[in-house]
Order: structure tokens, then C-alpha cells, then sequence
């Protein structure tokens, strides 16, 4: 992969540090009057998740890193990986493994479409989209009329996932919610 | 893609307000405005300066590269050997590489000299330049690169060892790279820990620098038996605004500055930088008693419009020009 040097960081860039993949959030140049310029850096270790902060001479580079991220379908489980197919028309799969799906496992529907970030051509993490609907499988009967404002029950998703719905929600009901917060949002738009 | 300028028209009539009150200053103090060339056939030799380089169609005698300028100094010193006196300049200055919320690498300088005066004489102006275009009562603290190493660092910068200088860059600044020379260890400490303390509120004026930092100043003994630049760099909200020496006099001496700076360019495998001999043969001549200041005038609108980042005062950086 190409070289990337500090004044070609720019935030989203992918780059190799220590040995893992990193994504740039931030680059601050720093020069005393007539004195040596230094880069303060923010990363995300994509590996991690940790940010670090590094400092580099200016002028210094980095290896770039193999990652790019994929629309991919989720297709389904074999109980040690999560597959996924990519969607602009290759059919090409990937096996994502515990690791990468990580906490998107409690969003993934057969079906829809994940982010998949890819390191070398293997997936490193799934993201979900910022919302899915998704079928309330167990929760306790919701009484009819019972829309006042204020109480909640936990309901189980098909996905496994647990949130905390409003009261008048029954079983079988589609529900839209917000992978980022975990939480209700409305009746899924497409019933 | 935006055609817009990236400052607001506010900004933009605040410079020119600000250019306006400099101008005043400057007359009621029989200072004379002079004009000089941005192009050059020499530049700074300072290996972490990078000048922009300029391909000119010439006659043959003339050297077809030119460098745009990183400051009028060498021009205006010629000025000043001449008779000129006191002299300020308001111009573009070029630096290479120099890009982020702070730095454009074409920016407005302020620079000026005062025959005659020492450099706390020209200081005492600078502070009274800055009070009339900020106006914001800000008090003067005075503080040395030493004492300013001890209050925020606890170590002296003179004697401090370079495997300590090192482990600090480590644990205060994130530095992990190979072990970095004495002045590029400095630099990141003071320019990481110290200078975000500095003109909080105030003015902050840094002086007696190390010597191996003293560029075209002038170098003393100073009190401790330590040999100090006369040299002044002054702070407003942590942010470096002017740098003003007691300017060297000495021809042979600035001769040699320039040939240890090509080699130390080599060393990192820069390109020498050819020797300003028009310059050197000014100063052999006679430059008389001077201090002179570089003040970023960009710098000084950001403080004085409170902006947080050099392209809400400049029409249209680099990226956008």
C-alpha cells in the first residue's frame, strides 16, 4: 500500500500504526516560530477501537491500510461465522467472524444491508444502519388503549436483541429502532 | 466547489481598520514604509524553513531560480546599511509545508526595525502596537525560556540531559519515534506543554532563547554564565505572534551561521541554500545598532476577532485561492 506523509492526513484516512489498522480523526500541525514542525494525531485503532493520540515530525509517513468498506447483504449464521454477500453485483461472500460482528449481532436480519469493513480483504467489523425494523418475538401482552405517555416493558427482537418498547406493543409487531442508542423509536414505517 | 471567501466581510473590513491604525502608528513614530522584492535570489538558510522555489526565464548571468521570500529581513537590513533608518514593511510571506488551523503557507507579515534601539526598547513598542490595535487592557508578563522550561516542565532547558529532554516528549507529547536532537525535543515540549500557557489574557513576552536558537540574533552571556539569544517571541492566548531580535552585526560571524546551516541541510539531505552575499556585503559595510520584529499580522486579526482558525481571517487560503 502507498505511503501516506503528515500533511496528507486527512480525517477517514486509513492508516498502518504498530501494526494495526487505524482511522485519522484528527491532524494539528505544530511549529514554534522557527523550530521543528511536529503533527499531533488523533486515531481510532479500527482493531481496538481505542483512540490514540501519536506525534510525528512533520513530513514523516505512514503506511496506508487496507481497509475499505462494503454494502453487504447479511445472508445467515453457521453458528461460528455471520455471511455476508456483497451487493453490487458480484455475489461475492464474506465469513465475518464474533469478532467483527461484534455488537451488530443484535441487529442482523436476513436480508438487509450492513456495512462491512473489510482489512486485507477479511472483515474486521459490521455495522448496522443507523435504524432497523425489526419483529418483537416475545414480550408481555400489551393492553389495547394502553398508549399513555410514560411505561415501558423489555421485548425480545428476532434478532435477539432486548428493548425497551412502549406498553401497548404486542407480539409480531414490526418496531423501528435505533441501532446507536438501542432504543424504540416508532411502528416500523413499512407495515 | 465553494467560491466564496472562507473569512466573513466583517473580518475582511477588520483588516483593513487594523492595516489602517498600524499605518498611524507607525507615522506618528516617523517610521518610514518601504517595499521590498518577494522574490529573491537567496532565502533563509535555516534547515526547517522550506522556501518556495520559482523557475525565472533570465538572462544567463542572472541564477534562473529564485525564492519567494520567508521574511524581508535580507532586503530590508540592506535599507537599513544604506541610511534608510526605521523602516516597516507590510508584506506576503512564503512558507512551504506550513498548512493546518494556524499556518497558510502564504501569509501577511508584519516586519519592522529600529535603528538605535535595543531589543526591550523595540519590545516596549511591540506591546504598544498590539494594546492600540487590540484594545483590550491586556496586561505584560515577561518570562524566560528558562524559567518557563522550570514552571510548566521542572527542568532546566540548559542543562537538562537529552535522554530526560526525550522522556518527556514521550510522556507529555506522544512522541514515539527515534530520539529527537536537543532543539527538536525543545521545540516539541514548548510548543506542546508551554505555549498553550502562554499570553492567556495577557502578553506573554519569551526571551533569552538558547543560543543554538538564536537565527540573526544577537548572542550573550547572560547572568548565569549561560550563552542566551537576544531574542523575544511574544504570546497572546497561547499563540506565537512575533519573533524580534537584537539584530547581529557582525559579517563574518552571520557568514558563518549561514555555512553551518547549509551543512546541517546536508546532514538531513536538503538542498544549500545559495549565501545572500549582497546582504553580507551590506553588513560589512555597516549595519548600524538595530532590533528588529517579524509579526504575523494573521495571527494578530484571529486574537483580535477571536477566531479559532486562520481561515476565517484570510479572503481565501491556499486550498480555496
Amino acid at each position: 500500500m502507498a505511503n501516506f506523509s503528515t500533511n496528507e492526513f486527512r480525517s477517514g484516512l486509513k492508516v498502518m500504526l504498530d501494526g494495526d489498522p487505524c482511522s485519522i480523526i484528527d491532524n494539528e500541525f505544530v511549529k514554534p516560530g522557527k523550530g521543528q514542525a511536529f503533527n499531533r494525531v488523533k486515531l481510532r485503532n479500527l482493531k481496538s477501537g481505542r483512540v490514540w493520540e501519536r506525534t510525528f515530525k512533520s513530513g514523516e509517513s505512514l503506511e496506508g491500510a487496507d481497509v475499505m468498506e462494503y454494502d453487504m447483504e447479511y445472508l445467515y449464521n453457521d453458528g461460528e461465522f455471520w455471511h455476508f454477500m456483497m451487493t453490487d453485483g458480484s455475489f461475492e461472500q464474506h465469513a465475518a467472524d464474533e469478532k467483527a460482528v461484534a455488537d451488530a449481532v443484535k441487529w442482523l436480519k436476513e436480508q438487509d444491508v450492513y456495512v462491512v469493513t473489510l482489512y486485507n480483504g477479511a472483515p474486521l467489523s459490521v455495522t448496522a444502519p443507523n435504524f432497523v425494523e425489526l419483529e418483537v418475538i416475545e414480550t408481555d401482552p400489551g393492553l389495547k388503549g394502553d398508549t399513555a405517555q410514560g411505561g415501558s416493558k423489555p421485548a425480545k427482537f428476532s434478532t435477539g436483541a432486548v428493548v425497551n418498547v412502549p406498553l401497548f406493543v404486542n407480539v409480531g409487531e414490526k418496531l423501528r429502532i435505533d441501532t446507536r442508542t438501542g432504543e424504540y423509536v416508532s411502528r416500523a414505517k413499512s407495515e | 466547489m465553494s467560491w466564496q471567501p472562507s473569512a466573513t466581510l466583517d473580518a475582511i473590513r477588520v483588516r483593513a481598520d487594523v492595516y489602517h491604525q498600524i499605518r498611524a502608528f507607525f507615522y506618528e513614530r516617523g517610521v518610514l514604509e518601504v517595499e521590498t522584492p518577494a522574490l529573491g535570489s537567496s532565502t533563509a538558510t535555516d534547515p526547517l524553513l522550506k522556501s518556495l522555489q520559482v523557475d525565472l526565464e533570465v538572462s544567463p548571468e542572472q541564477s534562473p531560480v529564485l525564492y519567494l521570500q520567508t521574511s524581508p529581513e535580507f532586503p530590508m537590513k540592506r535599507l537599513l546599511a544604506s541610511g534608510s533608518g526605521s523602516i516597516y514593511q507590510i508584506c506576503k510571506t512564503f512558507r512551504s509545508g506550513e498548512v493546518g488551523g494556524r499556518h497558510n503557507p502564504e501569509f501577511t507579515m508584519l516586519e519592522w526595525y529600529r535603528a538605535g534601539m535595543d531589543l526591550w526598547a523595540l519590545m516596549d513598542e511591540v506591546v504598544a502596537l498590539i494594546q492600540r490595535v487590540l484594545d483590550d487592557g491586556r496586561s505584560v508578563e515577561s518570562l524566560s525560556y528558562a524559567d518557563a522550561f522550570a514552571r510548566y516542565l521542572e527542568i532546566d532547558p540548559f542543562c537538562c540531559d537529552l535522554e530526560s529532554l526525550n522522556a518527556l516528549c514521550v510522556s507529555r507529547c506522544g512522541w514515539s519515534g527515534q530520539a529527537l536532537a536537543r532543539d527538536d525535543a525543545l521545540d516539541l515540549l514548548i510548543s506542546t506543554v508551554i505555549e498553550p500557557h502562554l499570553g492567556n489574557n495577557c502578553m506573554t513576552l519569551l526571551h533569552s532563547y538558547p543560543a543554538s536558537q538564536a537565527s540573526l540574533a544577537q548572542v550573550m552571556t547572560d547572568d548565569k554564565g549561560r550563552l542566551v539569544a537576544q531574542r523575544c517571541e511574544l504570546y497572546l492566548d497561547g499563540l506565537e505572534i512575533a519573533n524580534a531580535y537584537e539584530e547581529l552585526l557582525d559579517e563574518s560571524e552571520q557568514r558563518q551561521r549561514f555555512l553551518a546551516d547549509n551543512e546541517k541541510r546536508d546532514e538531513i539531505g536538503s538542498f544549500d541554500i545559495p549565501l545572500d552575499e549582497r546582504l553580507l556585503q551590506a553588513m560589512a559595510s555597516g549595519l548600524p545598532d538595530c532590533s528588529g520584529v517579524a509579526l504575523g499580522l494573521d495571527r494578530l486579526l484571529m486574537i483580535k476577532l477571536g477566531a479559532k482558525d486562520i481561515s476565517e481571517v484570510i479572503a481565501f487560503p491556499f486550498h480555496i485561492s
